[in-house]
């Protein structure tokens, strides 16, 4: 490699061989292939000049395209961040007229220190990578390695399939004595209700066995209304339902009672990674 | 009669987690804590002197019995696999989920520069990261932080042993410069450094 002095260097020559030579799959994100760039140009990192370290970003970008590469949304973003910082830097700072000092800081200040921020964190990822890994460097009697989530085997409970829960229904429903007469009375028992019953059956419990929910309703209306009552449970997310294994016992555990309205759902982490 | 030590040692070579103090005096309840703390010193410090395969390592809160990591190459044969890695994403992720926990995905995006929903989730699924809750703001966005297994893995006695994040900077700003001595780092070696 040749030493040149600052002011000979070349940024950036536009041709696409150099910039095709670029590791293209190796860049975690905009601020990876920036800092790239600005090693690979030997340039100040406070001091970035913008439109070469932009020109040959938005190079980048082209070959990725070339190479029919998805480009991440946030590389453009970055693109439009750049050209905006560029754009900045070509307008007259506003100046104080009291003081008569430059108002405002330097528009690349802010992406300057993402970029030293984040190269902090990218060097404790590879101070990490060195360390002592487990099932890498060093190994456990019981280690299965690479399933580092085997590390405790756990019992995954199963979701209950839809046919599970309508056969365990059927059964219960079987055990109900068919009434051979006709019977004139008043309403019962509302779903309603049947939810605060069952909420006050769970509260505290961890879980429930689905059969003992059953207990007390003699007839074939309460069954079916408790069974009612615990699918509007499940759609209000206040309790999850689940089988230990095939053919294992349906569990009713209930979410929102337990850790108050803080219980992570499902729905948050569909969410969260929506 | 069998010493206390060597009850602790066997307790310890058969855990399949690292044995925490308070996990030992609940097991060795006939015992006192200072009589048991005592003999996990005095293995650890016989370990220390043994030139065997095996060290008593210091993980997550407690002990555990573990391979010489020179041995590596050997125990690999042993289970047939390709040595356990983690992707550069998943790394840099960890580490921002490491030293700014409690955090949240939009805050890890942000010093990432890239969405990191994916690698968090996969994190989750290798249980390095777990959900501490739910921020107090709009949103009620998730928070994670590292988990016990996190600590098992990258061979840590609790998160105040992680590197700080300066020293991290000079052990590695050498090693970067030894491995790719075509992209010297001017400027950023000496003065770059603003924390």
């Amino acid at each position: 490699m040749t030493v040149v002095s600052p002011a000979d260097i070349i940024l950036f020559p536009d041709s696409y061989q150099t910039v095709y030579t670029i590791r293209t799959d190796s860049f975690e994100g905009p601020f990876d292939l920036l800092l790239h760039l600005i090693k690979k140009n030997e340039v100040d990192i406070y001091n970035i000049p913008i439109a070469a370290i932009t020109r040959q970003y938005l190079d980048y970008l082209d070959v990725m395209q070339e190479l029919n590469l998805d480009i991440a949304g946030d590389f453009l973003v970055m693109a439009s961040t750049l050209i905006q910082i560029k754009s900045r830097m070509l307008l007259p700072l506003p100046v104080d007229e009291e003081s008569g000092e430059d108002e405002g800081e330097d528009p690349r200040a802010e992406l300057v220190r993402r970029l030293l921020e984040y190269q902090k964190y990218r060097e404790a990822a590879v101070s990490l990578a060195q360390r002592e890994l487990l099932g890498r460097d060093t190994f456990i009697r019981d280690f299965k390695a690479p399933e580092l989530a085997e590390i405790e085997p756990v019992l995954e409970p199963l979701e209950v399939e839809l046919f599970d829960l309508i056969e365990a229904f059927r059964r219960i429903l079987s055990t109900v004595p068919e009434q051979t007469f006709h019977e004139v009375g008043a309403e019962g028992l509302s779903i309603a209700d049947r939810i605060n019953e069952l909420l006050l059956l769970l509260q505290g419990t961890e879980a429930a066995v689905f059969e003992n929910l059953f207990i007390g309703s003699a007839t074939r209306e309460q069954v079916i209304i408790t069974f009612l009552a615990i699918l509007e449970l499940c759609r209000l997310n206040m309790v999850r339902l689940t089988q230990a294994g095939s053919f294992g016992s349906i569990w009713v555990i209930p979410t929102l009672l337990n850790a108050a309205a803080d219980a992570v759902t499902e729905e948050d982490l569909d969410r969260d990674f929506a | 009669m069998t010493s206390l030590k060597s009850v602790v040692e066997s307790l310890l070579f058969v855990a399949d987690t690292p044995l925490t103090l308070d996990r030992l005096c609940s097991i060795l309840e006939e015992h006192d804590r200072q009589e048991i703390s005592a003999a996990v010193a005095e293995l650890l410090a016989e370990y220390g002197e043994m030139t065997r395969g095996i060290y008593l390592a210091e993980v997550a809160g407690g002990w555990q019995l573990r391979s010489l990591p020179e041995n590596a190459d050997y125990l690999r044969r042993l289970n047939r696999c390709r040595p356990f890695r983690f992707s550069n994403s998943s790394l840099e992720t960890l580490a921002i989920v490491a030293y700014r926990q409690p955090i949240t995905r939009a805050e890890v995006e942000y010093l990432r520069g890239v969405d990191s929903g994916g690698v968090l989730k996969t994190l989750l699924e290798k249980k390095m990261v777990r959900i501490l809750g739910k921020k107090d703001i709009p949103g009620r966005p998730l928070i994670y932080g590292t988990s016990r297994e996190f600590l098992e893995a990258f061979n840590l006695k609790d998160l105040a042993s992680l590197p700080t994040l300066k020293e991290v900077q000079e052990l590695t700003s050498r090693d970067l410069l030894e491995q790719q001595e075509e992209l010297p780092l001017p400027g950023l070696s000496e003065q770059g450094r603003v924390d």
